[in-house]
């Protein structure tokens, strides 16, 4: 399964729209993309998870080292429209307390 | 080598001559074998090229000029396929090379993160964990203390294979460090954290439980890392209980605490620990569901310990084709008196 990246700027946030499979081969790909963005300062990033279904322990990883870019940047980020199949992974890994994840439009999460 | 090509010259004229007058199969039956002895010796392509240049000038001595100068120009254009199919041979060794050495890293894997189910009268112990690969990424220990106490320890790490077994190491000789028995899970946890923290690369982390049996109160206790939730098995009411801990991954936040739970455990009830391996496997594209994973314990539920966790995993490896995802973890106890 592949996974595709796309980021969109609006005035002054920038989207990621995340879709496909997040796991060990594919989230090389999401953290190209992510990192850099983290490592800036002052960056406000979305990543839209509408269009993901599956993510295992090595997607959670790479927004566990965004998070942490985040912190010496002081760039920030946030999860939206996240499926409940992976909300339910951040919620377990307790991820879902310090990683800022938005309600998704359908799905009862948050 | 030398000795196959001088073998085959004489055979190469011959069966080249033969296919020319009469476009005969059978020579090119025989023509893939002497390919397949060639191959087999390892003789590069423009050897065989050769081959074929010096035959067709023995059968036809008045070749044109430019024909043969056609047949080097061929000749040199396959010396780079040679080089290549040799690149390959040196890769295949190297890969041989590799494999064994990372079957000797996983059997010392298992020397050092060994561990053995405790006797206790009146509970029944059963687990398994097989990985996906070679090396395991999933870790789980058992301990007996001097009072009696079980300590029972489940983990996964993010990602599989060397990286993962490495990191479990880690943590299996930060836990040797500690007076288990008489440290509190949330504890055992919170100095777990904060050697895993500073010890981990930003995007690793892992999740685990840790528990206390304590036979003579029947009493569970346990905190949890971002583990996958556990379950108890009622014998009473015949449900199964799902046991979420709150608490967050190891090598996250440094300065994590745990929470503590207890639960009261009564005879013949069933403590169920495992991995993602186990709740994230798949039916094709499809993921099984936890009513599902839980359905097929309950189809076991009667045999021991040991038999249940080896049929369960029996059933999810057929399920998957024999081709596990992840490493794949499952413990149960079961209170017999």
């Amino acid at each position: 399964m592949n996974l595709s990246v796309n980021v969109q700027e609006d005035s002054n946030v920038k989207v990621l729209e995340v879709s496909g499979e997040i796991d060990a081969y594919t989230a090389p790909e999401l953290k190209e993309t992510l990192m850099p963005l983290m490592r800036e300062s002052g960056n406000e990033i979305e990543v839209d998870l509408e269009n993901v279904q599956y993510m295992d322990s090595t997607g959670l990883g790479v927004f566990v080292s965004a998070l942490k870019a985040s912190k010496e940047s002081g760039s920030h980020y946030t999860l939206k429209n996240v499926q409940d199949r992976v909300f339910r992974i951040f919620e377990i890994t307790g991820l879902s307390e310090i990683i800022e994840i938005k309600a998704a439009i359908r799905g009862g999460n948050e | 080598m030398e000795e196959t090509i001088r073998k085959n010259t004489v055979k190469y004229q011959k069966l080249l001559q033969k296919y020319i007058e009469t476009q005969d199969e059978k020579s090119l039956y025989d023509l893939e074998l002497i390919s397949k002895a060639f191959i087999k010796k390892n003789i590069l392509p423009e050897e065989l090229i050769n081959l074929h240049i010096q035959a067709m000038e023995r059968i036809y001595p008045q070749l044109l000029e430019e024909y043969k100068l056609s047949m080097e120009f061929l000749l040199e254009a396959t010396v780079f396929y040679g080089l290549a199919l040799q690149e390959v041979d040196y890769l295949r060794q190297e890969k041989d090379v590799l494999t064994s050495e990372i079957s000797v890293a996983a059997n010392m894997q298992k020397t050092l993160l060994g561990t053995q189910r405790p006797e206790v009268s009146g509970l029944d112990i059963g687990a398994i964990s097989v990985p996906a690969h070679q090396m395991n990424g999933d870790y789980h220990h058992f301990t007996k203390g001097s009072n009696g106490t079980i300590g029972i320890a489940i983990a996964d790490v993010v990602g599989k294979g060397i990286p993962a077994a490495l990191c479990m190491s880690m943590i299996k000789y930060a836990m040797d460090s500690y007076p288990e028995a008489t440290m509190s899970p949330n504890k055992v946890l919170e100095n777990l954290n904060r050697v895993v923290e500073r010890n981990i690369d930003p995007s690793m982390f892992i999740t685990m439980c840790y528990a206390h049996y304590l036979p003579a109160e029947s009493k569970l206790r346990l905190s949890s890392a971002g583990h996958e939730p556990g379950y108890i098995f009622r014998a009473e009411t015949e449900e199964f209980e799902e046991v979420r801990a709150k608490g967050i991954v190891l090598g996250v936040m440094p300065d994590a605490t745990y929470r503590e739970y207890e639960l009261a455990i009564q005879k013949d009830d069933l403590i169920i620990f495992l991995t993602d391996g186990v709740s994230e496997c798949r039916d094709g594209d499809r993921f099984i569901e936890t009513e599902e994973l839980l359905e097929v314990i309950r189809k076991y539920i009667d045999l021991p310990a040991q038999e249940l966790v080896e049929n369960v995993y029996q059933y999810f490896e057929k399920l998957q084709d024999f081709q596990l995802r992840d490493d794949f973890t499952l413990i149960v106890l079961r209170k017999e008196v």
